[in-house]
């Protein structure tokens, strides 16, 4: 008896079972074949590009003999899916090649510059949500007020404001007249090398050191560059919480709400913004992962060693290990935060259970 | 509500934390010497590999070579430095070098003539990008041993294929490829027989001032006093150099005294800073030449009166007083100012109806070339200059604009019919210009002498490359000079090159940072006499 028991429950229990598997493989299948394609992608684009990647290595001065035995070197001499493949070989025992410029191996590098961007775009983020989410929402209730306005206008601002003058001018406002924060880099001289690097990120390395002068420093030398990103991501946040809430506001269990006699406060933040947050996720993530691309120009202005200059730098010299390496490292982020978004949507929808 | 008061709170703190007046560091500790500059054209720091502008300038101050410059006496040329003296055999083929007694690596291990007679054979076998410069020798990997060799417990030899100017040979070796390295530390690191190659690209094992702390690419360079060193101790115990791309975030660093030197300051920065007080701008003369050359496979353009025609078709004045202002001046020759043979005569001036004349008389109509320009700055502002000024001559200029590299591999393969574009000397000799200018030993495609500018632009040289041949043997160092001025009249006006201007950089520094000396045009930065 307890035996058939035992086995009317795991036949119910199977299929279930059976599904979080079968999602489970679907969704690292899609992953798989979504980095496959990414990388192949890249890899063909960086070998019909118009840039000689051996003349990156050997220079202009180099001689013909020197340029042909590093074409060899290279492995440039064997058929395009022949050095396809080999890449992927490569890449699945955790090795991305040697970066062509600086003869260092790519993810070693990656895993020197990420954490610097993965810092600076968190931060960033952050600032955007805490700002542009209470816009959004405010703008929203207070349609054709004056908040509406203002923050029009602010998110207006920083749609259109190319950033790089945002950058320089924050420096030159806030770094170079005001002295409010730090300069470019990410910590000034003196500071540099004082705490031992564990994760990379400053901010992190120095309270786990304990030493709140470094984290004081990397705070001052952060918080400018995250701000510019932050705003950029607040425009947009803020800017579509308005238009979700709008929606939410102008149906009709609001009404029914309102009419109900609940607090108006209640009605907001509970049923209509309750709503919302799940699009909001969506939002937020994609704007979380533009800026964990890294910030090509924000990096330029202050001088930060990112992931965005690194990727544009070999770009520029063709060096296409390390373009291929973060590429590879920028799609897994675009893919690991749909995937998270996903599991998000899963908790806060129960429709989507 | 809670929700509410949570966020606006976090906000609210989030500004004020973020706002809070930092205590700024006025200015950086007094010995250390910190810059800022664009160094993510490095790619390597092995001697035997390096050959960027930020590399050499690394290399200058953790090498020491058998001969060197003083940077406080750039002028004197080269003088001792591991070699304390030196004979030439009478048939001028064998230098031998006496090595100085009593010097150490930063290792601690002292300088052996076998340090200085490997470090050189090594980088003739390596055979890496700036190997040339010592195997125009005739040195090989197979014959390097018997041609550079230990002659007695402090004596190197260095014999070369056949008589070269003693200068010649003794100016190749203050390249950044003459740098003398600790054998027994190197070959510690050998990975498959590489010579330690792989770990000389990120560390250092030399004798000279300074030792490389850590390189991070596009980050970071720093260096530290070597304690071993046997000349007086420099001032600044530590030099870090910053990478910051951005001239704007360069010079607001420098105005706010976070660094020393500013390295990479455009016109417009440089004229801001002017007036600022605590910052000095220096001006110095740098070996890099900016020319246009015209490829000779193109029927219209090899014809003599038109390589003639292109040379009045340039704007020099007009540029040199507008976009390039303090940072180029005018120059119609290979060699840069203040080289063995360098001569200041600029015969050439824009003048369209002289030009329009040559081509009349060349029998050529309005044509139409294709120009390749590398994506920089000013050389897209002298391109457009360019194509301005020909236009008025009915010369139509096809922009291609690129990165380096792609220009450069089509510049190569001689695929263009102008190319704009820069030089910079390899080594501190009339010959390092003169063998690429105005030398072509054999003008075939099959040829592939890709390093050749000749080459390049398919020019035979016109009976110039004997004549180069000869100034690089040639003893007498006043003969030899007058050689190179002659080369160059004739160059000046047969080639299809157009040379415009030679380089000028212009430095932005704290005024208590003295005695800072970039190298001129012959070699890269010095750091161990500065002060502050």
């Amino acid at each position: 008896m307890a035996l058939a028991e035992n086995r009317g429950a795991g036949r119910r229990r199977l299929p279930r079972f059976q599904r979080t598997l079968w999602k489970i493989a679907r969704t690292l299948g899609s992953v798989v074949i979504t980095m496959l394609g990414l990388m192949f992608i890249t890899f063909i684009i960086g070998r019909v590009m118009p840039v000689d990647p051996v003349l990156a290595v050997v220079g202009e001065r180099a001689t013909n003999e020197v340029y042909e035995q590093v074409y060899r070197d290279m492995g440039l001499d064997k058929p395009l899916l022949v050095q396809f493949g080999y890449y992927i070989w490569d890449v699945l025992h955790g090795d991305f090649g040697m970066s062509l410029l600086n003869a260092r191996p790519v993810a070693e590098d990656i895993r020197r510059v990420f954490p610097a961007t993965f810092e600076l775009a968190t931060l960033g983020v952050l600032i955007g949500v805490v700002i542009g989410v209470p816009l959004g929402v405010m703008a929203a209730v207070n349609r054709g007020s004056w908040i509406d306005q203002i923050a029009r206008v602010v998110a207006l601002i920083g749609y259109s404001m190319p950033i790089f003058w945002l950058g320089l001018m924050g420096l030159l406002i806030f770094y170079g007249i005001l002295n409010w924060v730090g300069g470019p880099g990410r910590l000034d001289i003196i500071w540099e090398g004082m705490v031992p690097e564990r994760t990379g990120m400053i901010l992190v390395d120095s309270l786990l050191a304990g030493n709140w002068d470094v984290f004081k420093n990397a705070f001052s030398h952060i918080i400018l560059p995250a701000s510019i990103l932050g705003y950029y991501s607040m425009a947009y946040i803020s800017r579509m919480t308005r238009s979700f809430m709008l929606e939410q506001l102008s149906a009709e269990y609001v009404t029914t709400a309102r009419v109900k006699g609940l607090p108006e406060r209640r009605v907001i933040w509970k049923h209509a913004f309750g709503n919302i947050r799940v699009q909001l996720i969506t939002v937020i993530a994609l704007s979380y992962a533009n800026l964990l691309e890294g910030a090509v120009l924000t990096e330029t202005i202050f001088a930060w060693p990112g992931l965005g200059s690194y990727i544009t730098t070999a770009l520029l010299s063709a060096d296409m290990n390390a373009v291929l390496g973060g590429t590879v490292v920028v799609g897994l982020i675009f893919v690991l935060l749909n995937i998270f978004s996903d599991l998000l949507y899963q908790i806060f929808d129960p429709r989507a259970k | 509500m809670s929700l509410m008061k949570k966020i606006t709170t976090a906000a609210v703190m989030a500004l004020a934390v973020g706002f809070a007046p930092v205590p700024g560091v006025a200015e950086t500790p007094p010995n250390v010497l910190v810059i800022a500059n664009r160094i993510d054209d490095i790619t390597t720091l092995d001697p035997a590999e390096s050959f960027e502008f930020a590399g050499s300038d690394v290399s200058r101050n953790i090498y020491s070579k058998l001969v060197n410059f003083d940077p406080m006496n750039l002028d004197a040329g080269y003088g001792p430095d591991i070699a304390e003296s030196w004979e030439v055999s009478d048939d001028g083929r064998t230098i031998t070098f006496t090595i100085a007694q009593g010097r150490k690596f930063a290792s601690g291990n002292p300088i052996r003539a076998e340090d200085v007679a490997w470090s050189l054979q090594r980088a003739v076998k390596l055979n890496k990008t700036p190997s040339f410069i010592l195997t125009q020798f005739g040195f090989t990997p197979e014959n390097v041993e018997e041609m550079i060799r230990v002659v007695d417990d402090n004596k190197v030899s260095i014999t070369t294929d056949k008589q070269y100017a003693t200068s010649f040979v003794l100016n190749c070796l203050t390249a950044t490829i003459g740098g003398i390295l600790d054998k027994e530390e190197v070959m510690k690191h050998e990975v498959d027989g590489d010579m330690g190659n792989a770990w000389l690209k990120t560390n250092s094992a030399g004798s000279g001032p300074y030792k490389l702390v850590a390189w991070k690419p596009n980050e970071s360079v720093s260096l530290v006093v070597n304690p071993e060193w046997w000349g007086p101790k420099p001032a600044m115990e530590r030099v870090i150099v910053r990478h910051v791309p951005e001239s704007a975030t360069q010079r607001l660093l420098l105005e706010r005294g976070d660094i020393d030197v500013a390295r990479d300051l455009n016109p417009q920065d440089v004229q801001g800073l002017q007036d600022v007080p605590g910052v000095a701008i220096d001006s110095e003369l740098r070996g890099r030449i900016m020319y246009i050359a015209v490829n000779q496979k193109h029927p219209i353009l090899s014809k003599p009166e038109v390589r003639q025609a292109i040379k009045y078709l340039i704007d020099y004045q007009g540029m040199q007083d507008s976009f390039l202002k303090g940072q180029y001046v005018i120059h119609q020759n290979f060699l840069p100012q203040t080289y063995l043979g360098a001569v200041d005569e600029n015969p050439f001036s824009l003048n369209i109806e002289k030009a329009k004349e040559l081509l009349k008389q060349a029998g050529v109509g309005p044509f139409e070339i294709e120009a390749g320009v590398r994506e920089a700055q000013e050389r897209l502002e002298i391109a457009q200059s360019l194509q301005n000024t020909f236009a008025q001559a009915g010369i139509t200029l096809k922009l291609t604009v690129g990165t380096g590299k792609q220009i450069l591999g089509r510049y190569r393969a001689r695929d263009l019919d102008m190319y704009i574009g820069a030089w910079g000397p390899d080594y501190p000799d009339p010959h390092t210009n003169a063998g690429t200018f105005a030398y072509n030993p054999d003008n075939r495609d099959e040829a592939k002498l890709t390093g050749l500018l000749a080459w390049r632009n398919a020019w035979d040289t016109d009976g110039l490359t004997p004549k180069v041949e000869a100034a690089v043997i040639e003893k007498d160092r006043d003969v030899r000079a007058q050689m190179y001025r002659d080369i160059q009249a004739e160059f000046r006006q047969k080639s299809p090159f157009g040379i415009m201007f030679q380089r000028i950089e212009q430095t932005g520094r704290r005024d208590n940072v003295k005695n800072l000396n970039l190298g001129g045009a012959i070699t890269a930065v010095s750091y161990w006499p500065v002060t502050k």
